[in-house]
């Protein structure tokens, strides 16, 4: 697996000692159908106090990315190969203990779905409370007086009086503060954020990501933000991940990301924005559907779909590879992509 | 709340009425005079009329209702037909015991059904899972008496660590424990084979649930997950189904009291049917009924213990 790791090296040059990094990371799936790699080699780093954006469709494994990173994916998954660093620490090896210190500790993480993300029959208070007592040893009376403050930041109206509140008591856009004052309560190094504003209202989504912003410069948080909206990448991240089919295809700096886009799902992507001032008949869409994780595609996992395709694409799967200083893709259509010699054969025993 | 319990109360009363009736009209059916049983087969004709007359049997259906609700309507419980005792004092009598069986194999059946479920469900396909399933299926197949049987053959007869027949009445706490140990095992494992199956599919259920990867991404471990969020989530159903077998405990009771030769209300009720004593059952069902119906509206008034999300209409 040459492909990812030299997108990786490349990256890891940007920063002496990023705060994680995930290296070749593999993931799979049991399923009725059999075994399915619902991750399959992806490799970044984030920075301390970065915002990192990871896009993609569903299915493109963003989430189980995510997920992996607190050993969260569930009883189904099973981490193939590959390392996720925290600060150098290798999560995915460390003891049922030490994930749990991490966990809530130095990673928070915040959920799509606010309405079922928390516990029905506890309140407010209690839930926040609760990462306190466990990683900050602070007595039950302590830390309901530093969930009330959370919630006061998180820009909950008369905190003191919310932490009897029952979450059904509160709305969905309130319901996701309270999820962030708790993935924040213990001051985090990384906050994972999985598609934290996807269930909510328009107007709500705005003051979300804003009130992340503004307690990311706070606390000085590094967040890991996962979405299917390129808006909120462009507007909160400062680095992007692309992920199709279980592979980052590319990744850059927001600005070069939008401006140059360097592979065809992204050109993709950002065309199926409707632009604001013109007023359309009909929305431009990629053609095609992601592939089955159970029928990958030979070659580029992308090419069925891909309105620059060549004969070459349906054998040759490419690594990513850096095309420009700090801007990586994995698109051999690209005119400056060079194969390393040997990589494309790398790749090429790698069939669905 | 307190509308709602009220609701519930008159409903309750319906319901009273329609037992009361049940049972009245069922006694009246079965074959076998309650003169003859008391009596014998030699009596004669006049002393047959005589019991008739001194017990009221002899008056028109519908009169011997009516002065059974008057009674009921006025807290009197009646006289027993055989022996002439106020049934009232007849079941105090025996209430604490039957009272202390039903808690002490309540006891059992959560204590051993409730993490039983919960460690056969987050051990789920394992071999624990396995054996916990081989646990509730026997449990289910197994009527109490004949567990109770299997129990006395066990503890008594082979291994001698409990008399057969003891007395029950006199002596001291410890010794009233003792002698309620292979009856409440006998109602109670049964019991938690039940509550072991339903505790396990609540708690598979309750586990796919976005809170519990919430309560895990807190660095929450096993335990504190297990027990603390999601068992206060499935009380619901746990508690539901332990008051449904309420009326499971006191109909086993009737047989257990019978094997293990305990005074109780099933061992009282079992001797009037016997006995064709049909005041006696018509009392004691009413109270059995009222049991049930009483452990129910607390079951469901305590719904918003657990879940402040339920609302009583």
């Amino acid at each position: 697996m040459a492909g990812p790791g030299n997108g990786a090296s490349a990256s890891a040059q940007d920063s002496a000692a990023p705060l994680l990094s995930v290296r070749d990371l593999r993931v799979a799936f049991d399923t009725r159908r059999g075994r399915v790699v619902a991750v399959d080699g992806i490799s970044f780093d984030l920075d301390e106090g970065e915002t990192l954006g990871i896009v993609g469709e569903s299915g493109c494994g963003k989430s189980v990315t995510a997920l992996s990173v607190l050993r969260l994916a569930g009883r189904a998954a099973h981490i193939l190969s590959g390392s996720i660093r925290l600060a150098g620490r290798d999560l995915l090896t460390v003891s049922d203990a030490e994930i749990q210190a991490v966990r809530g500790g130095e990673v928070g993480m915040v959920f799509q779905e606010p309405m079922t993300s928390l516990n029905p029959v506890f309140t407010v208070g209690e839930q926040i409370a609760e990462p306190l007592m466990r990683h900050r040893r602070l007595s039950r009376r302590a830390a309901l007086d530093r969930a009330a403050e959370l919630l006061d930041k998180v820009g909950i109206p008369t905190p003191r009086a919310r932490l009897a509140s029952y979450p059904h008591e509160l709305s969905g856009g309130m319901r996701q503060r309270v999820m962030i004052a708790m993935a924040l309560s213990c001051q985090p190094r990384l906050l994972i954020a999985d598609e934290p504003t996807t269930a909510l209202d328009v107007t709500v989504q705005a003051q979300i990501l804003e009130l992340l912003a503004g307690l990311q410069q706070e606390f000085g948080t590094a967040i890991m933000l996962i979405t299917h909206d390129l808006g909120v990448v462009a507007e909160f991240a400062r680095r992007a991940v692309v992920m199709y089919a279980g592979r980052i295809v590319e990744q850059a700096e927001v600005g070069a990301l939008f401006e140059r886009p360097l592979h065809p799902y992204t050109e993709g992507l950002l065309a199926s924005i409707p632009p604001m001032e013109e007023d359309l008949d009909s929305l431009r869409t990629i053609e095609g559907t992601v592939p089955s994780p159970h029928a990958m595609p030979p070659g580029c996992r992308f090419a069925p779909r891909c309105a620059a395709v060549r004969p070459a694409c349906r054998t040759i799967d490419p690594p990513l590879l850096a095309l420009a200083p700090g801007h990586q893709a994995a698109c051999i259509a690209h005119a400056d992509y060079r194969l390393p010699a040997g990589s494309g054969q790398a790749h090429a025993d790698t069939p669905a | 709340m307190w509308s709602y319990a009220l609701k519930r109360l008159l409903s309750a009363v319906v319901i009273m009425w329609a037992v009361a009736t049940l049972v009245f009209l069922a006694m009246r059916i079965i074959p076998a005079d309650p003169a003859e049983v008391v009596l014998g087969d030699q009596a004669s004709q006049e002393a047959l009329a005589a019991f008739r007359a001194r017990t009221g049997l002899d008056r028109p259906l519908l009169a011997q209702y009516l002065d059974f609700f008057a009674g009921v309507v006025h807290g009197d419980l009646g006289r027993s037909l055989i022996t002439n005792a106020p049934i009232a004092e007849q079941i105090w009598a025996v209430f604490p015991y039957t009272l202390s069986l039903a808690f002490a194999s309540l006891a059992v059946g959560t204590l051993i059904g409730v993490p039983l479920g919960v460690w056969t469900a987050v051990r789920r396909g394992g071999w624990i899972d396995f054996l916990g399933r081989i646990f509730a299926l026997t449990g289910f197949s197994f009527p109490a008496f004949y567990l109770g049987i299997v129990l006395l053959l066990i503890f008594s007869v082979w291994l001698g660590w409990t008399p057969i027949i003891h007395s029950i009445r006199g002596g001291g706490w410890h010794e009233h424990l003792g002698k309620l140990v292979l009856p409440a095992l006998s109602l109670g494992l049964i019991q938690a084979a039940y509550i072991t199956r339903l505790t396990r599919s609540a708690m598979l259920e309750a586990l796919g649930q976005d809170w519990v990867r919430t309560a895990y991404a807190k660095g929450l471990p096993d335990r504190v997950v297990y027990y603390k969020h999601v068992l206060r989530n499935i009380m619901i159903p746990v508690v539901t189904a332990m008051g449904l077998y309420t009326g499971t405990i006191l109909g086993g009771a009737v047989l257990t009291e019978t094997v293990f030769n305990r005074p109780g209300l099933g061992k009282l009720l079992v001797g009037a049917i016997a006995q064709r004593d049909y005041t006696l059952i018509q009392s004691g069902l009413m109270v059995f009924a009222f049991i049930i119906l009483l452990v129910n509206l607390l079951v469901d008034l305590s719904y918003a213990l657990f879940d402040p999300r339920v609302k009583y209409e």
